[in-house]
């Protein structure tokens, strides 16, 4: 009985925020649901997420609160922790949607947002998950249409093998193009086989397409069969903790030519991995800490003044995400979920820390990602590669 | 032409890896007819005692010759994990040398579980993973179009001494002798005045210190993390195997068979995802026409 006491008092008090929420919201303020991954196995995600939605929300307060036709409404925020579990990540997201919020910000990790996905579409509530990229967190699987109310600030799989893709031809001219990939991972697979099929459609036809095992530490038969193909550049789609010993075997064979990678990439750990073997390789992602923008330097400073340090790409898109919902609410001209997510739907141009959004009838933006350049062991800015 | 040479290479290096384990587990099988699978773990603790090794002896205000600092760590590395495979055995398999087999086999599954967990739940290990800082220059070598670097050759040839030296031990010593005379009698062995839990123990101590050899030099070329135990280990053990368990130039020859089904399978099928199909069937197919493996004797049970 010991045990389950601090759980009844926390729910009591839950019920007490909920119902007292409830009763002042409709007309003098906002509320705006966090569902994030504060525990489990991705914390730091969590962090970042939380950090970067309570910088929005405080900007906007200190200015007064959010300027609706004239009037200025505070914001308040409802955060949630769905542990990195695909059932707390639904369960939050309804005590969210009971809780009466206008619109919900996370999950960020497509298994938690795909489950928390199907309760904001049967609750009528307005989701946008900053980091998720798995397409179908926005696709109904069923019908295969987009998701009514469901939108996401990152760009899905399909569209990063795109980009790498066009990169590899235009700024490497890469004629003998190479993929290595771990085929057990739906990630890695997804954007190796976009990337095969726009430089195919391209007309330029792969040296060498050859996959591994998650797990795998020996690629030496892969990458010796791509060299003996003559490869002139080699797309690594994998995770961060392999992709140092792919590039450095490469490298031990005689590979010369140039290494491509994905988002996944864009960890810390690669540096530390890959020493100086990584410099000169390319990578696409959502954003760059040191991207020139107005508003993302702005965003940057203010970030690294509130919390000492430098903003992940959860954090940029976090705050990208409540953009896109302050600007939606404003375009409304109220405060109904209904009118947010038609607001939400019709955006055509957001400029945001991530770069330009805008959505076409489904909840993926169209927007542009960052070519980031591995130099003296740090992540540089490349370059901008638009849809 | 060179392209095969460069296979060739490739698949004695990941071969005598294998080699170096399957060892482990044909010399314990031989003397216990126990399949001890945490020896695949018990690689991947000789990894990390290399690791943090050879960052503190790096991390010296002095700098020490290379060659120093290399033996330094394969020597820490060997006595670390024969530490911890002797604990091993004295504590979760001595009890049960009475015990039916298959308590022992799942005892040793257990283990293998506890050091994995173990490593993860530890701070400072963790699920991460590291790369063991470079101790010697490793330089790239092309010949005829065949490029091999240091760390390759060094591999190949640290892997055959140790084999060597071992199979040496077992044939020549008093101790091998002891260690042949268990694996063919445990019962009459203790009344000639040898003492079998010594013999027991070395021979753990000798599994362990050529997992560990491997361990330094697998640790160099790739990277480590707490789970990668389970597939070398696998690898391994089908080796010893396929080799013929209980025999210790059959595991040396079923490591290098494994280490060519690794690297030319993609070279001939369309993918290297068929590399465990390749290798269990074989395993199959081998258990059917040879059931005691390649050079593995067929046992007499006495009765």
């Amino acid at each position: 009985m010991k045990r389950f006491s601090p759980f009844i008092i926390l729910f009591l008090c839950l019920i007490l925020i909920l119902t007292g929420c409830q009763s002042g919201s409709k007309s003098d303020k906002i509320i705006i649901g966090l569902n994030a991954e504060l525990t489990g196995s991705v914390p730091v995600v969590g962090a970042s997420c939380k950090n970067a939605a309570e910088l929005a929300v405080k900007e906007i307060n200190d200015a007064g609160g959010l300027d609706i036709k004239g009037k200025k409404y505070p914001v308040e925020l409802l955060i949630e922790d769905n542990e990195d579990k695909a059932e707390s990540a639904a369960a939050a997201a309804q005590k969210l949607a009971t809780a009466g919020v206008i619109a919900m910000i996370g999950p960020n990790a497509s298994r938690n947002a795909i489950p928390a996905s199907v309760i904001a579409e049967s609750s009528k509530m307005l989701m946008i998950s900053p980091w998720s990229t798995n397409t179908k967190a926005t696709i109904d699987e069923k019908s295969g249409s987009p998701k009514k109310y469901v939108f996401r600030a990152a760009f899905i799989d399909d569209f990063q093998g795109q980009v790498a893709a066009k990169f590899a031809i235009d700024q490497l001219k890469t004629m003998k193009p190479a993929v290595l990939y771990d085929v057990a991972s739906e990630y890695n697979k997804g954007i190796a086989e976009v990337y095969k099929a726009t430089l195919e459609a391209a007309g330029i036809t792969l040296a060498a397409f050859e996959s591994y095992t998650s797990g795998d530490k020996d690629f030496s038969a892969q990458l010796t069969k791509i060299i003996q193909a003559g490869a002139d550049s080699l797309f690594l789609p994998n995770y961060y903790s392999e992709v140092p010993l792919q590039v450095q075997q490469a490298k031990k064979l005689g590979y010369e030519g140039s290494f491509i990678g994905s988002d996944s990439w864009g960890s810390s750990e690669l540096l530390t991995l890959c020493g100086s073997d990584c410099d000169g390789s390319y990578f696409t992602t959502h954003y760059a800490a040191d991207i020139a923008t107005e508003k993302a330097q702005g965003f940057i400073a203010a970030y690294k003044a509130a919390y000492q340090a430098t903003p992940d790409d959860v954090a940029a898109l976090t705050y990208d995400s409540f953009g896109l919902l302050f600007q939606s609410l404003q375009t409304a001209g109220k405060i109904d979920r209904e009118a947010a997510r038609n607001a939400m739907a019709g955006i055509t141009s957001y400029e945001g820390v991530t770069g330009n959004m805008a959505f076409k009838g489904t909840g993926d933006p169209v927007k542009s990602a960052v070519v980031i350049q591995v130099t003296d062991s740090a992540f540089k800015y490349f370059q901008t590669a638009n849809p | 032409m060179q392209y095969y040479i460069q296979q060739i290479l490739n698949a004695l290096q990941v071969g005598s890896v294998y080699a170096l384990i399957a060892l482990g587990y044909t010399m314990v099988y031989g003397i216990l007819t126990l399949i001890n699978f945490a020896h695949g773990d018990i690689f991947m603790v000789s990894t990390y005692i290399a690791f943090f090794f050879s960052t503190l002896l790096l991390g010296l205000t002095h700098h020490l010759p290379p060659l120093f600092t290399f033996v330094a760590t394969l020597l820490a590395a060997m006595a670390g994990t024969s530490l911890v495979a002797v604990i091993i055995e004295r504590l979760a398999y001595k009890p049960l040398r009475t015990a039916p087999r298959i308590s022992c086999v799942i005892t040793a599954l257990g283990v293998g579980l506890l050091l994995e967990n173990f490593m993860v739940a530890f701070k400072p290990i963790g699920p991460d993973s590291r790369i063991i800082p470079a101790l010697f220059e490793s330089t790239n070598y092309v010949i005829a179009g065949v490029t091999f670097s240091t760390l390759q050759i060094m591999i190949i040839l640290i892997s055959g001494i140790a084999m060597v030296l071992l199979d040496l031990v077992v044939r020549k010593t008093m101790i091998g002798m002891a260690m042949r005379a268990i694996s063919w009698d445990k019962f009459t062995v203790p009344l000639m005045g040898i003492s079998v839990d010594t013999i027991i123990s070395i021979t753990f101590i000798l599994g362990a210190s050529v997992a560990a050899i491997g361990g330094t030099l697998y640790g160099m070329a790739y990277s480590i993390d707490p789970y990668m135990g389970i597939r070398i280990g696998w690898w391994a053990f089908i080796s010893a195997v396929v080799g013929g368990i209980g025999n210790i130039r059959g595991a040396m020859l079923g490591g290098f068979i494994l280490g060519f089904i690794e690297i030319f399978t993609p070279v001939f099928l369309p993918a290297s995802t068929y590399r465990d199909f390749v290798a269990f069937s074989l395993l199959l197919v081998l258990l059917i026409f040879k059931p005691t493996g390649i050079l593995g004797k067929p046992a007499v049970q006495k009765v």
